[in-house]
């Protein structure tokens, strides 16, 4: 993470240790899967018949986030502009 | 004892003295104007009343109810709070623009007449355009014009439909109005203009962000929340609503992911949070209503406390673009914290605000069977993690060092912020107090172990689709750049389009002058030739020519009379 050292004066903080950073990267990784373990276990109070769909939250969540991020990706292209855009007049 | 002052008069009280006075007793005075209106709001009665009389018409400046007093006690509380947050604020223009700004907002809640409604929502507009000027940039003055003209617009808009509608009912009345007649519909789009409907919504892209540290802060809790509570007011139930709301909620979280200004990202947000109530207020149910409500109160916190931990990396900082920021958890460790219950707010994690009201919504459409907006509203709520509750504290204070070393947040910002991170979690945790607010009576449990469970399972494999193209390298990064939405249809092609035509007209008229011109050479040639000084016609011959021709033609008429 610490891609512009600053001397070695300064304090080393939390996620200048890449260890940290793989910490919480499996930290969340590992809520995640729990959470989700938990529709094994438990049963849930279900509203419609669609949320019977074995792990529809986490895939929903997941495949909504990525189509968001991936279709903005794709928007770039068509709605990017040089940051002076409307500056030349 | 009970109180009968008009709330909007005691700040705009407050903005004279603030006017007057300087250094800390102006400081005391901004943070008096609150409290003693939140005192006032205490004793109001229900049967409080204000009245002044007008060409035959009784205008009503208080009016009390469920759905005015949730909206006046939030307005208090934001004001409170953007009041310390901005305490550092030397300048004389800034806070006074905002007591006047949120006078008009309260002014504009518990007017109980269309004609009042109209005078504050100009105020708003007028008050508000000196919160983007005090950033006292060429940039946003430009901004702070085209804002003026698009909020002016809506009050003439307004107007309009204030006018027909009095004359097709008879009663200036403000309360439920439908989308019945001409003044009814005009009433709507004004409305939709301050309330960022889609394609009506460029205006908050463009002037929040231009506003100074402070300024954005007060911004971001009245405009669109005084148009929110008048469309719980006079269209509940209308079903256009659902899908505006819907289109609000969906685009701006494409727009989010890519946008560099911080702030901006904030202002996207804000229009997918808005879509949020606008379906809650177009479903209509008690709970749909009461979900938009309490949605509306949460996000001024969190929305504000957002606005406040980019105000302060602004203010410390002096730079708010992504592509700019980066690891400022080691400077700023505190706002960092706070910035984090804010995304976790706007997120709706259990235990956070957000789970609360959002989820309110999302049920109500549910029960209501719209199995499609639910799942669309889902959908935009994992966007939401993606950019506010990922991007906005990921780029500004961890992603890649960007090497920037600064002081924490001033003590008076912390404050705030921790007061506002306190209401998200306090209204998360317990939401009661806020549900005893509501206009509709409330019969939820948000704290179900399916709620609770499914949530985390929604948010947290969200986040873990941001970690896994983070980590394949299919994240978008931050860049430099705008991007085009619909200001460009006139902050570009309009004014393209114009100097086409503009330059149509020149060729045209060029090209005619150019003719008409080369056609009267012409004739002058023409003329010339003939009557010229070698012209023919314009020749001079002697005298004896003429006889000698005579003679000629004399001989020739004896010779053919003879010969006949």
């Amino acid at each position: 993470m610490a891609d512009h050292p600053t001397g070695n004066s300064e304090k080393k903080h939390l996620f200048d240790n890449p260890k940290n950073v793989s910490r919480a990267i499996y930290l969340l990784v590992a809520i995640s899967v729990i959470t989700a373990g938990f529709d094994l276990v438990f049963a849930r109070h279900v509203e419609h018949p669609i949320e019977n769909i074995f792990g529809f939250y986490p895939l929903f969540g997941f495949f909504s986030c990525a189509i968001v991020i991936l279709g903005a990706k794709e928007m770039r292209k068509i709605v990017m502009r040089k940051e002076d855009y409307y500056d030349d007049k | 004892m009970t109180s009968s002052i008009a709330p909007f008069l005691i700040f705009y009280a407050g903005a004279g003295l603030a006017v007057l006075c300087s250094g800390w007793v102006r400081s005391a005075v901004l943070l008096a104007v609150p409290l003693v209106g939140g005192y006032n709001l205490y004793l109001l009665g229900s049967d409080a009343s204000a009245t002044i009389g007008l060409f035959g018409y009784t205008l009503e400046f208080i009016r009390i109810d469920k759905l005015s007093m949730v909206f006046g006690i939030l307005f208090h509380l934001a004001t409170f709070l953007g009041v310390i947050f901005s305490l550092h604020v030397k300048t004389r223009m800034e806070p006074t623009a905002a007591m006047v700004y949120a006078g008009s907002a309260l002014g504009a809640v518990f007017a109980g007449d269309l004609i009042l409604l109209f005078v504050f929502w100009e105020m708003l507009a007028i008050s508000s355009v000196f919160l983007i000027l005090a950033r006292g940039s060429e940039r946003s003055y430009n901004t702070s014009m085209r804002y003026l003209i698009i909020q002016v617009l809506s009050g003439v808009v307004l107007l309009a439909g204030v006018l027909i509608r009095i004359h097709e009912t008879g009663t200036i009345t403000f309360d439920y109005i439908g989308l019945g007649g001409l003044g009814g519909t005009l009433i709507f789009l004004a409305i939709g203009i301050k309330c960022a409907f889609p394609m009506l919504h460029n205006w908050l892209i463009d002037a929040y962000p231009e506003s100074t540290p402070t300024g954005t802060v007060f911004l971001t809790a009245f405009t669109t929340k005084v148009a929110v509570y008048a469309l719980a007011r006079a269209f509940p139930g209308t079903e256009i609503l659902v899908n505006i709301g819907l289109i609000m909620a969906l685009f701006p979280i494409f727009y989010a992911v890519i946008e560099n200004d911080l702030r901006r990202v904030l202002s996207y947000s804000m229009i997918n949070q808005i879509g949020f109530m606008v379906v809650g207020i177009g479903l209509g149910t008690d709970l749909g209503i009461n979900g938009a409500v309490s949605h509306a109160f949460n996000d001024v916190i969190f929305k504000g406390l957002l606005m406040m931990s980019m105000g302060a990396v602004l203010f410390r900082t002096g730079k708010i673009n992504g592509s700019d920021l980066g690891g400022l958890y080691k400077s700023m460790p505190w706002t960092t914290g706070f910035c984090i219950v804010g995304a976790a707010s706007i997120s709706a994690f259990p235990l956070f605000s957000g789970f609360v009201s959002k989820s309110m919504i999302m049920v109500s459409a549910l029960e209501e069977g719209h199995i499609y907006v639910w799942l669309a509203l889902m959908f935009a709520s994992a966007g939401v993690m993606e950019h506010a509750g990922i991007k906005i504290p990921y780029f500004a204070f961890f992603a890649h060092d960007s090497g920037i070393r600064c002081k924490e947040a001033p003590p008076n910002m912390l404050i705030a912020m921790g007061l506002a991170a306190f209401i998200c979690i306090f209204n998360g945790t317990y939401p009661w107090l806020l549900y005893s607010l509501l206009p509709m009576p409330v019969n939820y449990e948000p704290y179900t172990w399916t709620h609770v469970v499914t949530q985390n399972q929604l948010l947290l494999f969200a986040a873990l689709a941001v970690l896994v193209l983070i980590l394949v390298k299919r994240y978008p990064p931050e860049l430099p750049s705008v991007n085009i939405d619909s200001d460009w249809l006139y902050r570009r092609l309009a004014p393209k389009a114009l100097r086409w035509l503009g330059r149509s007209i020149q060729k045209f008229d060029a090209g005619i002058r150019k003719g008409g011109l080369g056609f009267t050479a012409g004739v002058m040639r023409w003329v010339e030739r003939h009557h010229g000084l070698d012209g023919m016609l314009a020749r001079t011959h002697p005298a004896g020519v003429m006889v000698s021709w005579m003679i000629g033609l004399l001989i020739l008429y004896l010779l053919l009379y003879f010969a006949g």
